[in-house]
């Protein structure tokens, strides 16, 4: 029997989800729900989004054999290479989507967060394609981290705007974003990189990252054993979820557990998190008993987030998904592993789902999706910064 | 007082200060509520600090986080609030989830128990306010105040009204709280406002900041809400008790 995992017509995803926006939001949210499911179905929007995909980002992106891998882990891997899209990460799939969204509700100018640096880039140049004015928000700490990409998104025409607030990392960026789009309430359209905040957002994303499990049911033909991705936010999870959450596909998501769960240096928010409100959705939150949201740990500055999408607590909550997480040694060793067997290099964030390959109890026969949803070159100084402390 | 009964005879020229709970130094709040009292503020609002108050701009933010720093914590609040007697009506400002943790039952009860009969809970939407906790909050005779803004429909604002039991917090401009706009900016809406018949007593909050400012909205009021401005004042206070009493006396006689 067929159980409904998508959002529901008030907004939420069973307990979690929902629109928990100030007065001064209520406008656009509502703006948002009414217009989004029309414009996103129109035949036009889909083919014009689909053109750009084909085109511009350079869908389909291919479902790599992982022949060496495979070997090693004695098993069938096939790696999604969404580090293969154009700006290298799955983030442009929703990016294009929103910005086409935001031309037809008349918005001229966009503004949104970045962790990595991916979903900044990604913005900037669909911003740089359409002709939009565009404000990314960075924490000053991710600014030092993921350096090539803040080069990247200015060469692109986009203004970086520092956040020095709180954790300085992509939760306030998040923050500085939805104030920045309350004191520019009607012309301004905020593209969330994941699927995380008031509703629509979650279920926004999840259909603009959904093209990747869409084509990966094309490209395989029948339905994989095993589907794993990593989880920050958890839009490429949910992307490549999406069209498996009717059938029988174990499906797997790997949080970044940093020095590990039991310490205070984590972001594997599913771990450690409890119910709660982060970016005006009810969702699972890492928090103090007194609700003050804790900063999070992760090497990976796109899973260094205390919060998760209110779908990935639902499907947790009700067992449809499973979560697991390795800590950032494991990621790293995950990474330089593929890198020597595959000739490619993933993102940090990547390498978190690869890292659960090591821990996965399958069989020989078993077919397993990893999805690779971003390349690593933005992450050279991290991966180097730890092998010269390992040898 | 409760804050219902504050608005009997339809007063005006209504003074509402706002104060983050911890800030600047841990116990400050019972230095400043009396003082406030003494110079005759007419609603004291205290601010729970919140690791993440989307609706705040950089000086209650940066109160926030000093506060937290301090040790901050919605039980300490009670606590000191429960040591304070005061005949103005107290109102607690916070987000929704500093609340959901600390149980929204318990939290109306403790209200009740220290003397607090409004709650501004900014990004708690009236529709969800109305399924799960309108009766707790009539039951413990706890005044929900609800927010409009510039945009705020004709149909929102009368589902507001109809649901206000103290006051309606008007927001002047669409913005975070303690930016640079100026009041006057917001003339045609507050007349707009004032020619509606809205049956709940309107205070205006956000971009008041003097006896200029103040003056302005009383013209289309029953009064104004000064946040950021007075915590600007206070935040390296030596004399908390002086400093806002100087304070109240540079916005009213």
């Amino acid at each position: 029997m067929s159980q409904n995992y998508q959002v529901d017509n008030q907004g939420y995803y069973g307990p979690y989800g929902g629109a928990y926006v100030p007065e001064m939001l209520y406008p656009n949210i509502m703006e948002l729900q009414n217009n989004y499911l029309s414009i996103i179905n129109d035949v036009s929007f889909q083919k014009e989004l689909d053109e750009l995909l084909h085109n511009y980002v350079g869908r389909p992106t291919p479902l790599y054999f992982a022949d060496r891998l495979s070997k090693y882990y004695n098993t069938n891997i096939f790696l999604k290479r969404e580090d293969l899209c154009h700006t290298g990460a799955h983030k442009i799939n929703n990016s294009l989507g929103q910005i086409l969204l935001a031309k037809r509700l008349g918005k001229t100018r966009i503004i949104a967060e970045t962790g990595a640096g991916q979903h900044g880039v990604a913005t900037a140049t669909a911003c740089s394609l359409m002709g939009f004015e565009c404000d990314i928000f960075m924490g000053a700490k991710d600014i030092v981290r993921q350096a090539p990409n803040v080069e990247r998104m200015k060469m692109l025409g986009a203004n970086i705007v520092p956040v020095h607030s709180g954790s300085k990392t992509l939760k306030d960026a998040t923050n500085e974003a939805i104030r920045n789009w309350i004191n520019n309430p009607t012309d301004t359209h905020y593209i969330i990189g994941s699927v995380v905040g008031p509703h629509p957002y979650p279920d926004i994303v999840a259909r603009f990252q959904s093209v990747i499990s869409k084509e990966v049911k094309l490209q395989l033909g029948k339905n994989p054993d095993y589907i794993i991705a990593c989880v920050g936010g958890g839009s490429n999870a949910m992307g490549i979820f999406y069209h498996y959450l009717d059938e029988d596909t174990k499906l797997i998501g790997v949080e970044a557990a940093g020095h590990g769960v039991d310490t205070p240096m984590t972001a594997a928010t599913l771990a450690v998190g409890t119910k709660g409100v982060l970016h005006a959705s009810m969702t699972k939150v890492m928090q103090t008993n007194d609700g003050q949201v804790v900063e999070p740990h992760s090497v990976s500055a796109g899973l260094d987030y205390p919060g998760i999408g209110p779908q990935h607590a639902y499907l947790e909550e009700v067992g449809k998904a499973t979560y697991h997480s390795v800590t950032d040694q494991e990621a790293i060793d995950a990474a330089h592993l593929l890198a020597r067997k595959e000739g490619i290099i993933p993102a940090l964030e990547s390498a978190h789902a690869l890292a659960y390959l090591e821990k996965l109890v399958c069989f020989k026969k078993d077919i397993v999706v990893v999805n690779l949803s971003g390349r690593g070159d933005k992450d050279l100084e991290t991966y180097k910064t730890f092998s010269d402390n390992e040898y | 007082m409760n804050i219902k009964d504050l608005f009997k005879g339809n007063p005006k020229n209504l003074l509402n200060i706002y104060v983050t709970a911890g800030y600047p130094r841990l116990d400050s709040l019972t230095e400043i509520i009396p003082a406030l009292a003494e110079h005759k503020v007419s609603i004291i609002e205290v601010g729970i600090p919140y690791s993440d108050p989307l609706s705040d701009g950089p000086t209650i933010q940066k109160s926030n986080m000093q506060a937290l720093d301090n040790g901050i914590t919605l039980e300490l609040i009670f606590k000191q609030l429960s040591s304070i007697d005061t005949e103005v009506p107290l109102v607690l400002m916070g987000y929704y989830n500093s609340i959901l943790q600390y149980g929204m039952e318990r939290f109306v009860k403790k209200c009740n128990e220290v003397g607090v009969s409004g709650l501004i809970v900014p990004d708690l939407p009236i529709e969800i306010y109305l399924r799960d906790y309108r009766e707790l909050f009539d039951n413990n005779g706890l005044s929900n105040i609800f927010l409009i803004t510039p945009s705020t429909t004709d149909d929102r604002l009368e589902m507001i009204d109809n649901h206000s039991s103290s006051f309606i917090y008007a927001v002047s401009s669409s913005s975070t709280t303690g930016n640079n706009k100026k009041i006057e900016g917001a003339e045609e809406y507050l007349q707009g406002l004032n020619s509606k018949n809205i049956n709940t007593p309107v205070l205006v909050g956000f971009n008041i900041r003097d006896r200029k400012s103040f003056e302005f909205v009383n013209q289309y009021a029953s009064g104004g809400i000064i946040g950021s401005a007075f915590i600007n004042h206070i935040s390296n206070s030596k004399n908390l008790h002086k400093d806002t009493s100087v304070f109240v006396q540079s916005i009213k006689n």
